[in-house]
């Protein structure tokens, strides 16, 4: 019998978890892991209302975030990998210039 | 229902046969695959160690224990040391789910012949499968040469795309029996057509899904005619090219058991598991359902080895664009017309 | 009981893997952790009682998404980070500003009036999902199907290599 608030709490962690490494970490492809973190901890808390309210909509809700964050992992790996290619460098502070 | 600490304590004794039974499996395997490549070649195979070399899985047992586990110093070590233990973990997982029998009842305690029944019992034998890719990939990048971590990558590569014909494979499956959990897919195939052909899902009209899931699962454990990662003509030895003693034989233990579990999957879900002839004193009953799974497990690790004898391997190319220009489709179109003509039976 | 137990366990689980993501250097690690923490949150999601949910978060999440991240983490060698002036000022500001955060919100949802939920509380196998999302659901279910496409299209598009001018012979 674990209340609700114990596994919002548990999301809320890891949203904040995921902004933290948002902000300090340097390397990009840290900071997309940083993004899919935080949509990890919102998948929590959509479930855990699902099951308090019983409502399997939060369930399909679910389902669809984690096609939409594949579909971005995706996309945005892909512009990583362009940013390389160019650049030489995966740290955000030396991608500082528009035109080389 | 049983209580909590009942419960606990059959699960761990199955957890424990199922592990021995798996492992002494694994070590026959091999020796079986020695024994039926040489016979193919037309030479012996392992005779001297014990009659007919049965023991021979034991002296390789010995020397992989007392090889000297060399650990090269340029090597990512803490990866290097977990990559062959997760891949032999994800391994051994997915046998959890694998149900051998029907419920039996020892010494007043009913349980069925598996250790768990969940009813997503199929989708986590595909996730365990998923989460195998993890070992190979780890070990290629960790290995710090370039062999390693091509072998590596097309190995992950390769594993990832025929992850999805096989996946859709069983969804054909899956929609007949309508249920995820393994036992209830071996249930919905008992029963004859006209009284003497049994009612198995090869039979049902999954005869293209039975073929695309063999041809996925091959290309899944890395065996010929889709080994192009581990062939020693190729890349050395892959991704395993560093490794020697007990990790290797972590990942050689990993590929086999994978293959059983394969075996175990393909019998389950389109040869009707363990249904056959019963006959016989309740003891006997109780004990041939085993004897039926076994004999149709024994049958396809028989035809990987067979067609590990005859087939040449596919080049990496050819490779990727049979599993992404022929199976998926193919598999695509294999559900569709399941889904239709279960939608138009109903 | 065993409930609180199982949910703290993994929830512990989740949080270290959270914080090791953040306090490791070299990506791969930070990369390790995070499907250590997907895997302890399929099994929250399995405490829930949403099983589809929790297979398909090992399979597609930690199975596929965090292996392509493996991948590209892999083939750009990419190293150990460095230290610049921009990430001090972020460490010194960010993480005090997001405990303070933590701790405002934690206090209001445990003041808040929200019931207990029971072990496997969500009803119904995986068929109801499947019901739902093809009928109630069907146009998003369409549509992010689009969406994979165009993703897909679109990430074959940015990693492929320059072509190399042919020669006229």
């Amino acid at each position: 019998m674990v209340p609700l608030s114990y596994y919002l709490i548990l999301g809320g962690i890891l949203f904040a978890c995921g902004v933290t490494g948002f902000l300090i970490k340097r390397n990009i492809i840290t900071i997309f892991m940083c993004i899919e973190l935080m949509l990890n901890g919102v998948n929590l808390t959509f479930v855990a209302f699902a099951a308090q309210w019983q409502a399997l909509a939060g369930q399909v809700f679910v389902f669809f975030v984690m096609v939409v964050a594949a579909a971005e992992a995706a996309v945005g790996l892909a512009i990583i990998i362009a940013v390389y290619r160019t650049r030489e460098t995966l740290n955000v502070d030396l991608v500082n210039l528009l035109k080389l | 229902m049983l209580s909590v600490e009942t419960f606990l304590l059959v699960s761990i004794v199955k957890i424990a046969i199922a592990i021995g039974v798996l492992l002494t499996a694994v070590a026959y395997t091999v020796w079986l695959e020695r024994k039926v490549v040489g016979h193919i070649q037309n030479r012996w195979g392992p005779t001297r160690v014990g009659p007919f070399g049965l023991l021979q899985p034991l002296a390789d047992g010995l020397k992989f224990i007392f090889k000297e586990d060399l650990t090269p110093p340029h090597v990512y070590k803490p990866l290097y040391i977990a990559a062959p233990m997760l891949a032999l973990t994800f391994a051994l997982t997915s046998i959890a789910v694998i149900p051998v029998g029907n419920w039996v009842n020892v010494a007043g305690i009913n349980t069925p012949l598996q250790i768990t029944d969940v009813n997503i019992g199929l989708l986590i034998i595909l996730g365990v499968t998923s989460l195998g890719v993890y070992g190979v990939a780890l070990a290629g990048w960790s290995s710090n040469s370039k062999y390693s971590l091509l072998g590596g990558l097309r190995a992950s590569a390769q594993m990832v795309s025929y992850e999805i014909a096989l996946g859709l494979s069983l969804v054909g499956v899956l929609i007949m029996a309508g249920s995820f959990s393994l036992r209830d897919i071996v249930q919905a195939q008992s029963g004859t057509f006209w009284g003497f052909i049994p009612r198995w899902n090869i039979f049902q009209g999954q005869i293209v899904a039975f073929f695309i899931y063999l041809m996925a699962a091959y290309a899944e454990t890395n065996r010929v005619p889709f080994d192009l990662p581990e062939a020693e003509t190729e890349l050395v030895a892959g991704y395993h090219t560093e490794y020697s003693a007990m990790k290797f034989a972590m990942f050689f233990m990993a590929e086999y058991a994978n293959m059983i579990t394969v075996a175990c999957l393909a019998s389950l879900l389109f040869l009707g598991g363990w249904s056959g002839p019963l006959f016989g004193p309740p003891i006997l009953q109780a004990v041939l359902p085993l004897f039926w799974f076994g004999l149709r497990v024994f049958a396809f690790l028989f035809l990987y080895i067979w067609v590990r004898g005859t087939l040449p391997r596919f080049r990496y190319d050819q490779l990727m664009s049979f599993g992404w220009k022929f199976l998926l489709p193919l598999a695509i179109a294999n559900l569709v017309v399941t889904a239709l003509i279960v939608a138009l039976k109903a | 009981m065993l409930h609180l137990i199982l949910f703290s366990l993994f929830g512990v689980v989740c949080v270290a893997g959270a914080i090791n993501l953040l306090v490791q250097t070299h990506p791969i690690n930070s990369a390790l952790s995070l499907v250590v923490v997907m895997g302890a949150l399929a099994v929250e999601f399995l405490l829930l009682g949403a099983e589809f949910v929790a297979a398909i978060q090992v399979i597609v999440y930690a199975g596929a998404v965090m292996v392509l991240f493996v991948f590209v983490i892999m083939l750009l060698n990419a190293g150990i980070e460095e230290r610049t002036n921009g990430s001090r000022v972020a460490l010194r500001l960010g993480i005090p500003g997001l405990l303070i955060g933590s701790v405002l919100i934690a206090w209001v949802l445990t003041h808040a009036n929200t019931h207990s939920v029971n072990v496997g509380a969500l009803p119904g196998p995986p068929k109801t999902i499947g019901w739902l999302l093809f009928h109630d659901y069907l146009l998003p279910f369409e549509i992010t199907s689009v969406l994979v496409l165009i993703a897909i299209m679109g990430a074959v598009v940015l990693a492929a290599r320059p072509e190399s001018p042919r020669k006229e012979s």
